[in-house]
């Protein structure tokens, strides 16, 4: 038993990381409803961001993340303006061409910037690992953990009882009838691919200093599992987006201890086809009334 | 005289499509740059891969970012029938095109309860489900390592020396390709598909048996994505886990949505432009991927319904046919059936 702890530990940690990106494509998709595939590049932005300052102006762990992620959320808000909402009115599949254009153009400007080699992530954060029986729990994952719950518990917050929140809500609901209303929906458009960005920097960071390695496709993986997250949760459900992260952590961390390691990640895709084929819409997904 | 218009016309089309196929074919005599000549295949190579997703994405409207796979299955089904049980191409490649169409129907087997971004999601899934198992099932794939050492074709005697015959071989690939596309699309079946892609549910309300009609598209796709990855094996006589990723899956799907959804000519323009995009770029050497992503943005921009696309030029043509039947207002239609704003 554990071994089935540990890897439980080990796949909360991860998975809450995964549940921080996968809010930002589930946020978007909710307003959008489009696939936000330059998500996990400007996770990999962010976390080079946070990196520099941290190693070029000798930030402490802390104020960079969090100056990190303001950055990173502005650069969210830019590349909205620049890439999305020039095709909002095309096909959905036009814009996510858009955002593989931006993907593609984010790796290779950080390929340019700061060479294809994997960086270390050098933090200080020391501390002795809480032991219960012979489950380790080291300090960079109680912080991961803290993070990433305190970040959520703060969104839950902000979208459940701010008038912001209300209106991105609203937003996310029925586009038209929001600016009906009154609501600005490009600003709201705007903050959502902030908070989005700022999350996954977040993320981004707490991941480069886990593993200790920031490159330039890291945001590929990352984002593809976050997205994964997302859908199995149920994509565009903010607590979809939570549950989903946190099970596909647990999920692929049980499964590459007790079956293999090398099909970690298969597990993963195979679990997600297989809840998506007996709950098409994910686990908290909305169901859409079908209408000819 | 609208017959004979009509007649005209097709012939016309004809005629053009027939000299176009005779100076393709006799590019290799003036052409003897090999570099040059690879691209051609390179090229040939993606035409066959967004004409198969054009299928299933374009006509069928299911939209699938997992393509990859089915050219991965391809490859290295063919790659392994010609290493292990020294098969000749001629039939290692169709055996895995109908091995690959296996897999293609258990992928149309979801869409009979997803649809839209969670069938998306499952087909990605497959893709990495199928790179994962290339990359850790040592004992037949060896891994990472990827299989070399494919031997080059043989005709008999005739021994695939210079890129020349492999230029033939796709040429003759795509032909058949593209001749079975229009066959399809243009046969009930194809209409069947283009009802399912514009609202399901009024498609099975008249009668389609819808998944039926997703499956066989999906099956169709996957054999000629198939026979793609197999020639390709042949071509480079190497095949990895490499070459058949999630990033490979979405660049076949941009070339058939830039190209214009559920359009023949359309697929082959976003094959040959998202093809030559990044040789042309070349010379600008580590800033041309850099080019290419905000070029890609810069294209959608202006071009959000693709290069080709069918359902504009549908609506044109009914356009025009409105104003020539004087049943709407002439001066609101441009000769080439646009509406044109305030007039």
């Amino acid at each position: 038993m554990d071994v089935f702890f540990q890897q439980l530990v080990n796949g909360l940690t991860v998975g809450s990381l995964y549940a921080l990106i996968a809010l930002g494509y589930t946020m978007v998709y909710g307003i959008l409803k489009i696939i936000n595939f330059a998500h996990g590049d400007i996770l990999m932005i962010g976390t080079f961001i946070g990196l520099v300052l941290v190693m070029n102006f000798h930030l402490a762990f802390v104020p960079a993340l969090l100056l990190a992620m303001f950055i990173t959320a502005l650069m969210g808000i830019l590349v909205e303006r620049l890439a999305y909402r020039p095709v909002r009115a095309a096909d959905k599949l036009i814009a996510l061409l858009s955002a593989l254009g931006v993907s593609i153009f984010l790796v290779n400007f950080a390929q340019l910037v700061w060479g294809t080699e994997t960086h270390p992530f050098p933090v200080n954060i020391s501390g002795e690992p809480i032991i219960l029986g012979e489950v380790h729990i080291g300090t960079l994952q109680i912080w991961a953990l803290g993070v990433s719950l305190l970040l959520m518990v703060g969104l839950h917050f902000f979208v459940n009882h701010t008038k912001m929140g209300v209106a991105m809500r609203a937003t996310s609901f029925n586009v038209d009838y929001a600016r009906l209303m009154g609501i600005n929906v490009d600003n709201i458009i705007s903050i959502t691919f902030a908070i989005g960005s700022a999350l996954a920097a977040a993320a981004g960071i707490l991941i480069g200093v886990y593993y200790d390695a920031v490159y330039p496709v890291m945001g590929y993986s990352a984002g593809l599992k976050a997205f994964t997250a997302a859908v199995l949760g149920g994509i565009g459900s903010i607590p979809g987006a939570m549950l989903g992260g946190l099970l596909l952590g647990v999920l692929e961390n049980e499964g590459a201890a007790y079956l293999s390691s090398g099909y970690k990640d298969a597990i993963a895709f195979a679990l997600l086809i297989i809840i998506l084929l007996i709950k098409p819409t994910g686990l908290m997904g909305r169901r859409e009334q079908q209408k000819v | 005289m609208e017959h004979l218009a009509r007649f005209t016309l097709n012939y016309r089309n004809k005629a053009v499509s027939l000299v176009f196929m005779i100076l393709l074919a006799l590019i290799p005599l003036f052409i003897a740059n090999d570099y040059y000549i690879h691209v051609l295949i390179t090229l040939g190579l993606f035409i066959i891969l967004s004409l198969s997703l054009n299928l299933v994405s374009g006509y069928t409207g299911q939209l699938s970012i997992g393509h990859a796979a089915f050219y991965g299955i391809g490859a290295y089904v063919t790659a392994l029938l010609m290493l292990k049980l020294n098969l000749s191409f001629l039939v290692a490649i169709p055996i895995g095109g109908l091995v690959t169409a296996f897999f293609g129907l258990l992928l149309g087997l979801p869409t009979m309860r997803l649809a839209g971004d969670y069938l998306a999601i499952v087909t990605l899934g497959f893709g990495e489900i199928v790179r994962l198992v290339l990359l850790n099932w040592d004992k037949v794939t060896r891994g990472p390592m990827g299989l070399p050492g494919i031997p080059a074709p043989e005709l008999g005697s005739y021994v695939f020396m210079s890129k020349i015959p492999y230029y033939y071989t796709v040429f003759i690939i795509v032909l058949i390709t593209v001749a079975t596309m229009r066959r399809i699309v243009n046969s009930g079946f194809g209409l069947s598909l283009i009802a399912i892609s514009q609202d399901e549910l009024a498609a099975e309300a008249v009668g389609i048996n819808t998944l039926r009609c997703k499956i066989i598209s999906f099956i169709i796709s996957a054999f000629f994505a198939g026979i793609a990855g197999g020639f390709f094996a042949v071509y480079i006589s190497f095949v990895s886990p490499d070459s058949f990723t999630f990033m490979d899956s979405i660049m076949v799907l941009e070339m058939v949505v830039l190209g214009g959804l559920a359009s023949i000519p359309g697929s082959i323009i976003g094959a040959v432009v998202l093809g030559l995009i990044p040789e042309i770029l070349r010379f600008m050497a580590e800033y041309r991927m850099l080019i290419f992503g905000a070029l890609m943005v810069v294209i959608v921009i202006f071009k959000p319904d693709g290069f080709w696309s069918a359902k504009k030029r549908m609506r044109n043509a009914i356009m025009k046919d409105l104003a020539a039947r004087k049943m709407i207002d002439t001066k609101t239609v441009s000769p080439r059936g646009e509406y044109i704003e305030g007039a």
